[in-house]
């Protein structure tokens, strides 16, 4: 039910991200959803692609620092409250969020909203149990 | 086969017949000087001490000292103490300030500075029959050549690789089975990182020791190296004003210090700023007098080298003083905010942290009257996380580390691998951008 994402150690330096992205392009690789989360300083790209190895693989050969992790993708519809039930049912939870980030596939009919968990197995058996969809790292990539 | 020593005699010679023939050879050595060179008659003239008055060890502490600027002032051969048709090489160290400072040597000088070579390699176990990957730098740097003739007097095979071009070095050490690592230590890092890069495991190369020199490294970078590179690590030291490497050496013995051939150089520890001579086991700045050079002695010369002196016989059998390892410069010391600090107290803290790499630059600024001290520390894979929250927290450790050791506040910029210039000599720690 995990999803493998990787992300990528940023700089505050003009022209970082589209030399990521013309790597990645060059190497062939789709990237599904991406999020930055950035300081004064320094930032992290978050990338959801469909080659996560390969992708890993050049951008080390490019210089950057990259990291792998697993993140939840929870479907939703894509309608007004779709993401406040499922934070509501997070919050019941007592899950901690460390991040998350979405968006909206390309029928536009549902939405796809990742999750970073402190505890991630928590996460999946309370997500399921309370009648959510994670999707796969296959099933975000074939959307 | 191993030889414990080079020149058994003298490295075991008890105290009382060393410091006999310190004595003989330093009063040769004043009254040489004071004949030839005019910058040192005039200081002495000056202090109102003659050669002559030199009659026991404990007078050297009434000549001037010698300092660097002596050494600028004197540009090109003003010190030499021979005709420049006996001069048979020169050296120069870079100078980054300023005039480079100039040395010589005769041949006997070439030979005596081989067999000091020879004897240091001894100490950390090279041999006849070693293949001695040489790279520090060849060309007016006293390194590269110094550890050459060495190499070549001990009956090694040396392999002048210099610097630089690192992934070719590293295909050399698996082709050629380099046994000897001669370098500075911020390059075994660069080597080891590029090893790394290529995919080399350095458990398949024959190398077993590097001896390291020529910049300042803390205990911690030595553990790093030795892993990293599957070797043994010893450190020694030199300085182009005294003859270059070959003035004091590490041996292989776990107790410490670095044997000073003192048969050759007489080392002192003085205050830097009071000039005493501090009493035996107190840490203070280096002093050298050079007992058997021809072309370039120098009397009393300040290294600007922060160590400590120790005499206790060493479990190698070897009766020569020791010298700690340097931890400092009297002129790399930053006063920041008005506290001294050294970058290998920086990179001791860094080191220390699980996962950071001791690739870092000091970056110094004055913002109105305010000293401002940014430390930059490349992410590397171990101790990247997709958490900001992570990072921050790594930043603000090493911020907060630094603080307790040095009393120092700085700032700590996380920056992204391989922005900090690597090392192909002596690595650059600092950038200091203050007018002051």
């Amino acid at each position: 039910m995990r999803v493998e994402q990787i992300a990528v150690f940023l700089e505050n330096k003009s022209g970082r991200l589209a030399e990521i992205t013309a790597i990645l392009a060059d190497n062939d690789i789709n990237i599904r959803a991406l999020s930055v989360a950035d300081t004064a300083d320094f930032g992290i790209l978050r990338l959801i692609v469909d080659k996560v190895e390969l992708a890993k693989q050049v951008l080390k050969a490019n210089g950057f620092t990259v990291g792998k992790t697993n993140v939840l993708a929870v479907e939703v519809p894509d309608r007004t409250g779709g993401l406040a039930t499922v934070l509501k049912s997070i919050h019941e939870a007592r899950l901690n969020v460390e991040y998350m980030y979405a968006f909206v596939n390309k029928t536009g009919e549902n939405a796809v909203l990742i999750f970073r968990f402190e505890e991630m197995d928590k996460a999946i058996a309370s997500l399921q149990e309370a009648g959510f969809t994670l999707l796969t790292g296959e099933q975000i990539c074939a959307l | 086969m191993t030889t414990l020593y080079w020149e058994e005699e003298i490295e075991t010679l008890p105290r009382a017949g060393l410091e006999s023939i310190q004595l003989h050879r330093l009063r040769r050595l004043v009254a040489r000087v004071y004949a030839k060179v005019e910058p040192y008659r005039r200081k002495m003239d000056a202090a109102g001490i003659r050669p002559d008055d030199i009659t026991t060890l404990a007078d050297l502490q009434r000549l001037p000292f010698t300092y660097k600027d002596d050494l600028r002032d004197n540009y090109p051969f003003g010190l030499f103490t021979v005709p420049l048709e006996e001069v048979v090489r020169v050296h120069a160290s870079s100078g980054t300030t300023g005039k480079p400072t100039v040395v010589g040597y005769t041949k006997k000088d070439i030979e005596t500075w081989a067999d000091l070579m020879a004897r240091a390699m001894t100490c950390a176990g090279a041999h006849k029959g070693d293949i001695v990957h040489n790279a520090y730098g060849y060309g007016l740097f006293t390194g590269g050549l110094g550890a050459h003739y060495g190499a070549e007097r001990l009956g090694a095979a040396v392999i002048p690789v210099s610097g630089g071009n690192t992934k070719r070095q590293i295909t050399i050490m698996q082709d050629f089975g380099s046994t000897v690592l001669m370098s500075t230590p911020s390059y075994a890092l660069n080597l080891a990182d590029t090893m790394g890069a290529m995919g080399v495991d350095p458990a398949t190369l024959s190398l077993r020791v590097g001896i390291f020199g020529a910049e300042p490294w803390s205990e911690n970078m030595r553990e790093e190296v030795e892993k990293k590179l599957n070797i043994k690590a010893v450190d020694i030291y030199g300085l182009s004003e005294v003859i270059g490497p070959g003035v004091a050496m590490e041996c292989l013995n776990p107790s410490g210090g670095m044997h000073v051939f003192e048969d050759h150089f007489l080392p002192e520890i003085i205050d830097p700023d009071t000039g005493e001579v501090l009493p035996s086991g107190e840490i203070g700045e280096l002093v050298f007098t050079t007992l058997t050079k021809e072309a370039f002695p120098v009397i009393r010369y300040r290294t600007k080298d922060i160590s400590r002196l120790f005499y206790e016989t060493c479990s190698c059998g070897r009766t020569l003083v020791r010298m700690e390892k340097v931890t400092g410069r009297t002129d790399d010391m930053l006063i920041i905010r008005g506290v001294n600090v050294f970058p290998s107290q920086v990179e001791h803290v860094l080191v220390g942290i699980e996962g950071v790499e001791p690739h870092y630059q000091i970056v110094v600024e004055r913002e109105g009257n305010l000293d401002t001290m940014q430390v930059l520390v490349e992410v590397s894979e171990q101790i990247f996380s997709d958490e900001i929250r992570v990072l921050e927290n790594l930043a603000k450790k090493i911020q907060t580390e630094i603080k307790d050791l040095l009393g120092v506040t700085c700032t700590v910029k996380l920056v992204e691998p391989k922005t900090i210039q690597r090392s192909e000599g002596k690595a650059q720690r600092v950038i200091d951008k203050r007018r002051l």
